[in-house]
């Protein structure tokens, strides 16, 4: 509950009920960090609302001190876009994951995210089904050995940030769950982008895909594998940013900045407010563990675009409508055309 | 039906009690248009009135064939229209397909005007008549009362010294049959003139042309010695109650309906929905009252549609949903979230032919088991029916009311022949509408005892606890929940509490449902009528035409399907037989059976059309010989 004149911390934001996570859950970080962000952003427990669908992650809204709705497999974009779209005051969160999302969600998913309402998607991506207890996903990598692909894994996985940068996503993010203060800080900019922000969150699973980002967050391989892109700056990765990233027309290329041939002002300078090349960046896809000159995994912002919303669409349309006034009851039931029997 | 001869032919005029007209055309030749036309005369005029649209079920299909044409019935009268009409007294055929698609439903001796330009060589060909054989001319209509009219001819005659197009006077056409039609049936002309001014306000040229043939078609049939044999007829306006009326079809009546419980409630209304024939024209209607402040999104599926309505629902909206058969079966794991949550919700299914696709264009009751029982898990909610197009407005309120009050998603049932027929309907005023009152939870102070977010009333009903609330933070889904804090539990004697505690709930709100009545007929007797949704206006013609025989037979129609009226046991042990017809297998008939271990007769018919009196009257004769 809030006092209105203290700034909350994120133990305000902290519900009684224990998280049921398994010891090691990669959700854990994202729920203190979601809490420090909540807190951060000045929110007040009554004005947030966090919806979820069906998984491990989707037990979020239980853990946090605010409202909360915990609804039905794949449905937390749509049930959200009603409270959005019903209460466009609100500071509304989906907390859902890559099953929730991309698999049973998936139509809901694109078609939020092209409606550009304003909230704040946290979509926990581990790469499996944990509540089920194991299940390949549609993130899963190809070959993955399952319950339910003891062959390995056939079908080819979804890349979230491209598919959310063609549904018309207009903040775009990923990040890992391991980087508190990074995902933090980008909590704290998808809060204030004014659409929908879907932020990506590579999350282990310890108990049924544990190391399944171990390729971008061990410590030896972390600095080769990763790009953490920074607004105006170049990109650059590997050992003490050695490494860097030119673009050859539409093309990616790795630099390295020791060779004498190649200077700082020949890289690719992020900017977050351009499309094409968020969507080059998009396909930094390649996984390390099965191919060599991969390229890094970017973190950070890809995009953001500054885009009507629905709901203020909408709610411009209804100022029009009653612009002289709004219709009265007795006018609603009337309508257009009448006659009179005496 | 008295008869009123004067002596000259010419102004001989017949009363008649009631009279149904359909406009058969192609499906390019606006019989909707002239039809509402008629309509709307009828209805200013004072007429009791029932239409119904009949349209092709292609978008675009070949001009001049069968498949291609488009009907209009109507019935207006002095007294007892509760339906189109089983068949028409008149037929306007417009071209020979419109005669051969519609003239088995034409009464023995009826009245045929058929524009003679519509049975030319093509059109006798498409039609599948055959070039040679035109049935205006080779004997095939000698039961029926023909007039024959070179309509195109006599419109473009009329409107020869306007200068505009013929293609354009063409289109005049249609107005010179209503002018025909008004003359025939002694009604004026000037509801027609006054609708082609507004509606033509910039184009005056237009707006007179059309005047004109309207005019030309009244005068044709005052000068014209074609129907000196049989004068004309006149129809009394109908002894309806004083007061503003507005013509709705069943669907505008349901979205009207839902907006109107958002204001009585003081809540914003908010619909979830996505396109499906026959409920479209709700999300349609609703997304066209922004001056209300009402809120639509046509959202990405049936699943969304519901999803984003209980978001809302959460949130404070009055929300709806509405579909139709497929729809409702893909809503059915969100209604059970809204069960779960006890948050209020309405459903308004329109129903159509099933299973599946199955006839998409045409009624059917056969989705009440659905709304009684299509939910996993013990899911009860309660499930009303609308009786006629006037109706919907008055079942989509009340459903909003037992929502809001109860705290339940409620399925409103209607159908496609419902959603498309209209008749007027007496403007309520505001204050005679039931009142709604949602109980909102107020906002809680630091030191308050814990909120409790499913503590209930004494009749079982939990308050709504809106985001933005100071003090009502909570967490609730879809699993099962404590019965006072709304924190998951899996304890199982909570979990056999809270699911006795959701049936309760919905079977108190019997304590609010008006007892049953009897519509008409005895209060005892040999046989009762029971039916429900828009059986309502075919079963009302058979008893009145029953009683009228003689037949010991009642009416009685439930608008409270689940829970029933408490009376319902009572009122059927008054009957020596109940006859339950249906446009489903006897689903209704299962629930009686089901609740009351009675043996009613049941009575179905599953053709995607509704019944007529004739059949049920034929029923109730039959039962009754029996007895
Ligand atoms: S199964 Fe995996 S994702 Fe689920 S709670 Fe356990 S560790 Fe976390």
């Amino acid at each position: 509950m809030t006092d209105t004149l203290a700034q909350l911390t994120a133990k305000d934001f902290t519900s009684h009920q224990e998280p049921k996570w398994c010891p090691g859950c990669g959700d854990f970080a994202v729920l203190q960090q979601l809490k420090n962000a909540m807190a951060d952003l000045g929110l007040k427990t009554e004005e947030v609302v966090v919806v979820s669908g069906i998984g491990c992650s989707s037990r979020l809204p239980y853990y946090i001190a605010t409202y909360g709705v915990h609804g039905i497999h794949g449905r937390a974009m749509a049930m959200a876009s009603g409270i959005k779209t019903a209460r466009p005051e609100l500071s509304v969160w989906v907390g859902t994951g890559d099953g929730d999302a991309l698999s049973i969600g998936g139509n809901h998913y694109i078609h939020t995210v092209r409606r550009n309402l304003d909230l704040n998607v946290i979509l926990f991506n581990n790469e499996i089904y944990g509540l089920t207890k194991g299940q390949y996903s549609p993130t899963s990598k190809v070959g993955l050995r399952t319950v339910t692909s003891p062959n390995g894994v056939v079908d080819h996985p979804i890349n979230t940030v491209a598919l959310t940068l063609g549904a018309g996503g207009t903040f775009v993010a990923r990040v890992m769950d391991r980087d508190g203060k990074f995902m933090r800080d980008i909590f704290k900019r998808a809060a204030e982008h004014k659409g929908t922000s879907v932020v990506e969150i590579y999350q282990n699973c310890p108990i049924f895909n544990d190391g399944a980002f171990d390729a971008f967050s061990s410590k030896e391989r972390k600095a080769d594998t990763t790009i953490y892109l920074e607004q105006g700056k170049p990109l650059v990765f590997g050992l003490d940013n050695r490494k860097g990233i030119r673009l050859d027309g539409f093309t990616p290329v790795m630099v390295n900045l020791d060779d004498a041939s190649v200077s700082q002002d020949d890289l690719w300078v992020h900017d977050e407010k351009d499309f094409i090349k968020a969507n080059i960046l998009s396909r930094f896809f390649d996984d390390p563990d099965t191919m060599q000159n991969a390229l890094p995994r970017p973190f950070g912002i890809f995009y953001v675009e500054d885009r009507i919303t629905y709901e203020d669409a909408l709610t411009a349309q209804i100022d029009s409508a009653q612009e002289r006034g709004e219709g009265t009851f007795e006018e609603l039931l009337t309508g257009s055309s009448t006659w009179t029997i005496s | 039906m008295s008869e009123t001869t004067i002596l000259n032919k010419k102004d001989m005029v017949t009363a008649k009690s009631s009279v149904s007209v359909l406009f058969a055309g192609d499906s390019g030749d606006g019989m909707q248009l002239t039809g509402t036309q008629f309509a709307n005369t009828v209805a200013v005029y004072g007429s009791d009135l029932n239409t119904f649209p009949n349209f092709p079920s292609e978008i675009r299909p070949p001009a001049g064939t069968i498949s291609g044409v488009s009907g209009f019935q109507l019935q207006f009268g002095t007294a007892g229209v509760y339906t189109p009409g089983a068949k028409f007294d008149v037929m306007i055929a417009m071209n020979a397909a419109a005669l051969k698609a519609n003239l088995k439903n034409l009464h023995h001796g009826g009245i045929i005007i058929a524009d003679t330009d519509g049975f030319d060589a093509r059109n006798l060909t498409l039609s599948g008549y055959g070039e040679a054989n035109n049935p205006l001319e080779d004997g095939t209509l000698k039961d029926y009362t023909v007039f024959s009219i070179p309509v195109i001819s006599l419109t473009r005659k009329a409107l020869a010294d306007t200068g505009l197009s013929t293609k354009f006077i063409d289109r005049c056409k249609n107005m010179f049959v209503l002018g025909v039609l008004y003359w025939l049936y002694s009604l004026p002309i000037e509801t027609t003139i006054e609708t082609l001014q507004t509606k033509f306000r910039n184009k005056q040229d237009i707006a007179d042309a059309n005047i004109k043939a309207v005019q030309a078609g009244y005068n044709f049939g005052d000068e014209t010695e074609m129907f000196s044999q049989h004068g004309r007829f006149s129809v009394a306006p109908a002894d309806k109650k004083p007061g503003v009326y507005r013509r709705v079809t069943g669907n505008e009546a349901s979205a009207i309906g839902l907006a109107a419980a958002a204001k009585k409630a003081g809540l914003e209304l908010f619909l979830g929905s996505y396109p499906i024939t026959p409920a479209s024209e709700i999300l349609q209607t609703l997304a066209g009252m922004k001056k209300f402040g009402v809120k639509t999104f046509q959202a990405e599926d049936e699943i969304a549609g519901v999803l984003t309505s209980i978001g809302a629902a959460y949130a404070g909206a009055l929300a709806a949903t509405n579909t139709s058969g497929p729809g409702l079966a893909l809503k059915s794991e969100g209604l059970g979230l809204a069960v779960i949550l006890e948050i209020p919700l309405v459903i308004i299914n329109v129903m159509r032919g099933g299973p599946s696709t199955g006839l998409p264009t045409k009624p059917e009751q056969s989705d009440l088991l659905m709304a009684m029982y299509g939910r996993h898990g013990d899911a009860p909610m309660p499930v009303i029916a609308a009786k006629s197009p006037v109706d919907c407005f008055y079942a989509a309120y009340e459903a909003a009311k037992i929502a809001v009050e109860y705290m339940t998603p409620v399925l409103c049932l209607t159908d496609g022949y419902l959603a498309l027929s209209s008749e007027p309907m007496l403007v309520p005023s505001p204050d005679a509408l039931a009142s709604i009152t949602p109980v909102f939870s107020p906002a809680r102070k630091a030191d308050d005892p814990a909120y409790l977010p499913y503590k209930r009333d004494e009749r079982g009903v939990r308050q709504w606890a809106i985001p933005g609330t100071p003090g009502l933070e909570h967490r609730i889904g879809g699993l099962e929940k404590h019965h006072e804090t709304g924190n998951v539990s899996h304890d199982p004697e909570n979990h056999a509490l809270m699911t006795k505690m959701r049936a309760e709930k919905v079977a108190r709100v019997a304590e609010i449902v008006p007892d049953l009545t009897i519509d008409n007929g005895p209060e005892k007797g040999d046989l009762l009528v029971l039916g429900w949704g828009s059986t309502y206006g075919a079963i009302k013609k058979a008893v009145e035409q029953a009683l009228d025989g003689g037949c010991s037979v009642a009416h009685a129609h439930l608008r409270y399907i689940n829970p029933f009226p408490k009376n319902l046991r009572e009122i059927m042990g008054n009957y020596k037989k109940v006859l339950i017809p249906e446009n489903n297998c006897g689903q209704l008939l299962s629930l009686i059976r089901d609740k009351f271990l009675c043996e009613p007769v049941g009575f179905s018919k599953v053709q995607g059309l509704p019944f007529n009196e004739m059949e049920i009257e034929a029923k109730i004769t039959d039962i009754l010989k029996e007895l």
